[in-house]
């Protein structure tokens, strides 16, 4: 188990699990990549055939929308085969295993699998099953790690900021349950920024962040200050029932993003957010639809990186 | 039967001795340490130059899997198992299907480990009724049946009545309560230790006051009732800071740790290891390097494989789901010998906490070389280098987060009560050359 499981023999990526023990120069290389394809996003007639007759399986077992319409837009884009399985919906309620619904699918002749599931740590296992001429790719798994958000945050934050090794970038919001965090955070610190804040109360972070190379900041107005980039994140409604939290309109006075506690940030700092959006719980209307907003440039950009990753790994052989 | 294992290096843990000489073993008991009398005549005679004898191994949790998990494992595969790993003497946690918590069952497991005249199964009651923490079971009747402690294996007490009642009800007994300290809410959901690791990985988290909340509770109704309280796989310096205070005070507590603890931190779950998921979880190397201090001053009692032989289908699944525990009974020597040997500790030190230590927890008069006591025995050979792999293991449980290491220190005979019930004659030579980088 010690061999990082993203890279085959030529270091090359053979999976997309994770963001954490990737190299900063193939991340820079996805973003470039990414950089091509947004201009084939942009023609008249966008496709490519990069893909063409590849199978790629989009496994949700947990509920999406955006993600996995972005996949498949991306997968169609290369001109793949998209076969779109919800599985909580099939084989799990008939008592299916996992790696049975994987291996049956792997029959089906699949070339690449998008895997989402609620559970930290099931893309790896995936991973590990399958034979070497399938690629998965995490499409989120439990509180682990959602790669592709995290690089398209990055090559968000690259488009309007230029560069990494001069931002101060502010992570606000339920860390503790969130695998866009983390990667967001692997991803950061790998491209160089020099500093990563993370603002939250003490109930929605982990135990222990220090290795991860954040600063860790409980007042919002102080952990925004003169930051480049702000990233709020989703705030589920469920935390409300346990004892995390004790109501939405507190959490909202405290750690919702609002003009007057954005002017803290620089004057020119952009805000991003990984959707779907609480409006009025985590992030104020006003801010969400404002000048700084680049949320929905996130998702046009999710497309070009999604069909980057798809295009760099079918060219990888295990 | 007379059998004299000749010329093998005996060490008695508990005695302090530690010499080259022969073992006369007649009926079943130690006839003769160090000089052959001359009127001994062997049936069998066992060439241990150059190997240790040593009395058989005591582990204080082995899984058998039986009643109730036979798909898993069997009594006979794990007892076998056991024997190859030199242990003659083992208790088991009653966390079976259905638990052990009549006398029937008990019995039924002692009589078919008797007849299979393996190891020496010595169960651990279960403390409450179904182990569901609310009625006590009839202890004393259970004690008649054969169960030498009793213990809600990883089942908590979640009401702190009922577990003071048990510990006063098991003290009228003069009988020893098994407690694995974990508070259930703070461990609800949890499967990895509170660092660096699950913060990453995120994994729900069991902090390390799960463990010292539930320690402190234990250590306050051993002091109000009386009660003699062993306190099971400790994973937590501060959980052993407080042990070590509280024997300091006088207090009838013992503990133990796996070899897992003793080896393996958070950083070896790695990438997902579903052979690294364990109860309770891996802790810091903080916590680590603590417990291989206090083995080694003997505020640890007892070293153990806390072996769970989980089957594939359960090992395959994400990191969370999967059932916790490792396989172990064959890896208990080499794994204390290389702690031992990490912490340049004599063999006569050494072995302590896997012969004398647990045999004075059970209070049982096993786990040393004695004349006249019964004839268990663990000759092993110091110095033979193995790589554990599943082909290597007798038992049905391969899940072990020790595949691919090469460790020292091999059985080549155990016997109980005089008889041989492992022999491995051929000597296994090293795979430096064949195994993968």
């Amino acid at each position: 188990m010690g061999a990082n499981p993203q890279l085959n023999a030529q270091g090359e990526l053979q999976h997309l699990l994770t963001i954490e023990g990737l190299p900063r120069s193939l991340l820079i290389h996805i973003l470039d990549t990414a950089e091509g394809f947004v201009a084939v996003n942009q023609q008249e007639v966008r496709k490519v055939p990069l893909l063409r007759g590849k199978a790629i399986f989009n496994l949700f077992f947990e509920p999406s929308t955006r993600t996995r319409t972005t996949f498949e837009i991306a997968a169609k884009r290369l001109s793949a085969d998209v076969i779109n399985l919800n599985i909580s919906a099939s084989s799990q309620s008939k008592g299916e295993t996992l790696l049975d619904t994987v291996d049956n699918l792997a029959a089906m002749q699949a070339d690449m699998f998008v895997v989402r599931h609620a559970q930290s740590g099931a893309a790896h296992m995936i991973a590990r099953h399958v034979a070497p001429h399938i690629h998965v790719v995490n499409a989120g798994d439990g509180r682990h790690a959602h790669p592709t958000q995290g690089l398209l945050d990055m090559f968000t934050i690259r488009k309007y900021k230029g560069e990494f090794h001069n931002l101060r970038v502010a992570i606000v919001g339920d860390v503790l349950h969130s695998r866009v965090a983390r990667s967001q955070i692997h991803a950061l610190t790998t491209l160089g920024v020099p500093e990563v804040r993370v603002i939250a109360p003490k109930t929605l972070l982990p135990g222990d962040m220090r290795q991860m190379g954040v600063q860790v900041y409980h007042d919002l107005a102080a952990g925004l200050h003169d930051v480049d980039v702000v990233i709020i994140l989703r705030l589920q409604n469920e935390r409300m029932r346990g004892a995390r939290l004790p109501s939405s309109q507190e959490y909202f006075k405290y750690y919702g993003l609002t003009a007057e506690k954005l002017a803290h940030a620089k004057a020119d700092a952009i805000v991003m957010h990984p959707g779907p959006m609480n409006r009025g719980v985590e992030i104020d209307s006003a801010v969400a639809d404002g000048k700084q907003s680049v949320i929905l440039p996130q998702v046009t950009f999710g497309i070009a990186v999604r069909m980057a990753v798809m295009s760099i790994l079918a060219g990888n052989q295990g | 039967m007379k059998i004299q294992i000749k010329q093998g290096r005996i060490i008695d843990p508990q005695s302090g001795f530690d010499q080259v000489g022969d073992l006369c073993i007649a009926a079943g008991k130690v006839l003769a340490i160090g000089e052959t009398p001359e009127s001994f005549h062997p049936n069998k005679v066992i060439d241990a130059k150059g190997l240790v004898v040593c009395p058989g191994l005591v582990d204080l949790a082995v899984r058998l899997r039986e009643p109730g998990n036979e798909y898993r494992a069997t009594l006979e595969s794990e007892l076998l198992a056991a024997c190859a790993g030199g242990i003659t003497s083992l208790s088991c946690p009653p966390d079976t299907e259905p638990p052990l918590d009549e006398t029937g069952l008990v019995e039924m497991l002692k009589f078919r480990a008797k007849n299979l005249n393996l190891a020496k199964v010595y169960p651990i009651g279960a403390l409450t009724q179904k182990l569901a923490g609310e009625r006590l079971t009839e202890m004393a009747e259970l004690r008649d049946a054969g169960c030498v402690g009793f213990s809600q294996a990883d089942a908590a007490i979640t009401d702190t009545h009922v577990l003071m009642r048990a510990l006063e009800y098991a003290a009228t007994f003069d009988m020893t309560v098994w407690l694995r300290p974990q508070d259930a809410c703070l461990a609800r959901g949890g499967v990895a230790h509170d660092g660096v690791v699950a913060a990453r990985l995120g994994l729900p988290a069991i902090p390390p006051t799960a463990e010292t909340i539930a320690v402190m509770t234990a250590l306050l109704l051993v002091r109000d009732t009386g009660a003699r309280v062993h306190l099971c796989r400790l994973s937590s310096a501060a959980a052993i800071d407080m042990v070590r205070q509280a024997k300091a005070q006088g207090l009838p507590v013992s503990c133990d740790v796996s070899t897992q603890h003793l080896h393996l931190s958070e950083m070896d779950i790695g990438y997902f290891d579903p052979n690294c998921h364990l109860i309770p979880p891996l802790r810091s190397l903080r916590d680590r390097d603590a417990i291989r201090l206090a083995l080694a001053e003997g505020v640890i009692d007892a070293l153990c494989s806390d072996h769970t032989p989980v089957d594939d289908d359960t090992k395959q699944l994400p990191f969370g789901e999967t059932e916790p525990g490792a396989a172990g009974v064959e890896l208990l020597l080499p794994l204390n010998l290389k702690w031992a040997e990490e912490q340049a500790l004599t063999l006569v030190e050494a072995l302590a906490p896997i012969t004398c230590g647990p045999a004075r927890v059970l209070g049982l008069d096993v786990g040393r070389i004695a004349l006249g006591l019964a004839a268990d025995i663990c000759v092993f050979d110091p110095d033979a280098w193995w790589r554990i792999e599943s082909g290597a293991l007798k038992s049905l449980g391969k899940n072990s987060p020790f595949m691919g290491y090469e460790v020292r220190g091999k059985v080549r005979y155990t016997l109980v009560d005089g008889q041989l019930v492992f022999e491995q004659s051929e000597v296994s030579t090293p795979a430096y050359n064949t195994h993968k980088s």
